[in-house]
């Protein structure tokens, strides 16, 4: 009963957040619609329309006004680019849930990005069967990410440093490190020349994700089989970290980690495979987003990290961490995304508008402790007026 | 060698000043993770000031030695409105980690999103391109100080004209000034004393009468001022005065040299000029002639068929990174970071 009523409490805050999120977002964009002379209040009403219903935009009509109903596309684009956000998400709150906040997950999804991409491309597809290699580049990222995690992992577990900054670190060592590393490599895109700077798709040797029918039911999107697997993963996770012993160290460690050394538990062991499981989930994330055929990666990126590795944290935060939170808040962040090309595509302002709106959530969910008490105390107060009030009744009964 | 020390300065500079505005939170008692976010906040500031003076011609500016007094004036205005407007913004750090006792580390990573974001945001609809760039003109080395202005000859040349007086903004020698003044604030004043009690115990320091709040926004204001500036000072000397919602990772460096230089102003000057070395060469490696005798050393490595494959680009931009995350690896165990960093101050817990 009171851990329904602590989960209920938690829905609400996220729900409020989301909301003041939204709300800043619109009145950034009407300040700015009202101070610009070409957008005026019209053009600065259509943005605030598409902040609130962009997945439902199906563009403008004849008249030239917006229009809305049901877009195939759009949700179809929403759940493929909500594959990689919920396992980030996954990454960033399996990690909170075992006490270390893992900002690296950056630079874990440039890793599996690096290792996927290379098995994907390098294994001919005319002697192994495309499958295989699908399944060797998709265990190749979860490894190179999980590698990658481990780093900061032992750096903290064995020489006391800050996970946060040894991930900042790592992050940037890994932008570098993958440039580099393409930079090396024959997979740069030459035959396409109207495109420089990219990899070559994974199609390019015949592998990619299986759509399982999805693209029927959204037809003209990119949506494929990723979602699903992104999905059982998140069970699975949920199962390891509350149904499991092993699950129970980690959060044990992450909770007191002396207190989980007396106890038996080998504390520095525990904080490296935390940080190698959520580096794996990272790196599956850039698998999936790169295994599906028609994405392309930019590989000169030493001066710039991966958004999805930092919108997890939103995603994770926004969830509680909790992994089956994880997939909902996934897939509203990744309707932030949408409703930011919509928006870039029709008015005159920019997707940045939904980074505004994430960031002003992850600020927010920073003190939705303060939330969840004060609504605590509101549901206290109730209880104890009902209580008062009960006995009242009987008397009269 | 005159440039070798020249250009090794320009990038330590931002380094030194936004590692001491990590200081300034620190010692306060509130960990700032938010810098870089700070700086690109402050660098979005400063270029803007820069273009919107330009665009109405309040500065008449001519790259001409006669103007200089005028145009130095102007560089220091915008260096204080891009200080103005961090600390502005790092009042939202101060607000969730000091009075709504937030987790720092998120609300530090938030601000980190949202200041790109919001610059992004503004520089799209300002510039209808990622880029803000200055308006007339086209590079900032118009606001380069020369030797010409100081009256020295164009003829003179000697180590200390070419390493100092030439081609060098007067930015690097405010932030010098700068550095040295509020380290002796921080360490030899009442106040100094005051804002590090509050950072290592601040039950303590409120029984004394010590107002913790207050002090720790001093800490954090102070911070994103100086967070601010150095943004805007990086993207005038080292990114042509164009902002576009990035410092390179600049302030999560910044970060790296505060702990490498445990604290301590001193410390963390030399930090600063060791990293300001490794991204100096990172960016001019191909041009750089260490000993002054026409021999490009590092060019010719990067083109060597052996050495070439590990000594080239690549190699000089990551160095950096590899090198603060080995330092962080072999000095925390001598780290001494402030004592109650991080943990929001409750006046009942004595």
């Amino acid at each position: 009963m009171k851990q329904n009523k602590q989960a209920f409490n938690g829905v609400l805050a996220t729900i409020l957040s989301i909301l003041i999120g939204l709300f800043v977002g619109a009145l950034l964009t009407l300040i700015t619609g009202l101070c610009s002379p070409n957008i005026g209040l019209s053009g600065a009403l259509d943005g605030i329309r598409l902040i609130f219903l962009g997945l439902l935009s199906t563009g403008r009509n004849a008249m030239g006004a917006l229009s809305f109903g049901f877009n195939p596309a759009s949700i179809g684009n929403m759940l493929f680019r909500a594959t990689p956000l919920i396992l980030t998400g996954l990454s960033v709150a399996l990690a909170y849930k075992t006490g270390l906040f893992n900002i690296g997950a950056a630079g874990q999804y440039l890793a599996g990005t690096c290792a996927t991409l290379f098995v994907a491309l390098e294994i001919p597809s005319s002697v192994v069967p495309p499958a295989v290699i699908w399944v060797l580049a998709f265990a190749a990222g979860i490894l190179a990410g999980a590698l990658w995690g481990a780093l900061p992992g032992m750096l903290k577990a064995f020489l006391n440093i800050n996970e946060v900054l040894a991930c900042i670190m790592t992050n940037w060592i890994a932008a570098n490190l993958v440039t580099w590393i393409f930079d090396l490599s024959n997979l740069k895109n030459v035959t396409e020349g109207t495109k420089t700077g990219y990899i070559y798709k994974t199609t390019f040797n015949n592998v990619a994700t299986p759509k399982l029918g999805l693209d029927k039911i959204f037809p003209g999107s990119q949506v494929n089989g990723g979602i699903l697997i992104a999905i059982v993963i998140a069970v699975l996770v949920y199962l390891m970290m509350s149904k499991t012993t092993f699950g129970y160290e980690l959060k044990a460690c992450g909770s007191n980690r002396f207190a989980a050394k007396y106890a038996g538990i080998k504390d520095k062991r525990s904080i490296v495979l935390s940080m190698a499981l959520a580096g794996a989930l990272s790196g599956a994330a850039a698998s999936l987003y790169y295994l599906s055929g028609n994405t392309e990666f930019f590989w000169s990126t030493y001066q710039s990290l991966p958004a999805a590795g930092f919108n997890g944290i939103a995603v994770a935060l926004l969830a509680s961490c909790h992994p089956i939170a994880v997939v909902f808040t996934g897939l509203f962040m990744s309707t932030l995304n949408i409703i930011g090309l919509q928006i870039t595509n029709l008015t005159a302002y920019n997707e940045y508008i939904t980074d505004v709106i994430i960031a002003v959530i992850v600020y927010l969910s920073a003190f939705s402790l303060l939330f969840r008490n004060l609504l605590a105390k509101a549901g206290k107060k109730r209880e104890t007026a009902d209580a008062n009030a009960e006995p009242a009744r009987k008397e009269v009964a | 060698m005159s440039f070798l020390i020249r250009e090794t300065l320009t990038y330590a500079v931002p380094l030194m000043i936004v590692a001491l505005a990590g200081v300034f939170a620190e010692r306060s008692g509130v960990i700032n993770l938010a810098l870089e976010g700070i700086m690109v906040f402050g660098a979005f500031i400063g270029c803007l000031f820069v273009r919107v003076m330009q665009q109405n011609e309040v500065f008449v500016l001519l790259p001409k030695s006669a103007n200089w007094p005028q145009m130095q004036g102007f560089i220091l205005l915008t260096m204080l409105v891009a200080a103005l407007l961090g600390a502005l913004f790092s009042l939202l750090l101060a607000f969730a980690a000091i009075n709504l006792k937030a987790d720092q580390t998120i609300s530090g990573t938030a601000l980190n999103m949202l200041s790109p974001a919001i610059v992004l945001f503004l520089i799209r609809l300002i510039a209808q391109q990622n880029e803000l760039t200055l308006f007339k003109g086209d590079a900032a080395s118009w606001f380069m100080l020369k030797k010409s202005m100081f009256g020295i000859p164009k003829t003179t040349s000697n180590f200390f004209v070419d390493t100092f007086l030439n081609k060098v903004y007067i930015t690097t020698y405010v932030c010098l000034i700068l550095f040295v003044v509020l380290s002796v604030l921080m360490y030899k004043t009442r106040f100094g004393l005051r804002l590090r009690s509050c950072g290592e115990n601040p039950q303590a320091a409120a029984s004394l009468g010590i107002n913790v709040v207050k002090m720790r926004y001093a800490g954090v204001v102070i911070s994103g001022a100086l967070a601010g500036m150095g943004g805007f000072v990086y993207s005038l000397t080292t990114a042509n005065c164009v902002a576009n919602g990035d410092v390179a990772g600049f302030g999560f460096l910044a970060l790296a040299v505060m702990i490498f230089g445990n604290w301590k102003p001193l410390n963390i000057a030399g930090a600063a000029l060791l990293f300001g070395l490794f991204k100096c060469t990172a960016a001019a490696y191909s041009t750089l002639d260490i000993n002054g005798d026409g021999v490009f050393l590092l060019a010719q490595l990067s083109k060597d068929p052996v050495w070439g494959k590990l000594l080239n680009a690549n190699f000089y931009r990551l160095l950096p990174y590899l090198i603060s995350l080995l330092v962080l690896a072999f000095t925390s165990k001598k780290s001494r970071a402030p004592k109650a960093e991080g943990v929001p101050y409750d006046a009942g817990k004595r």
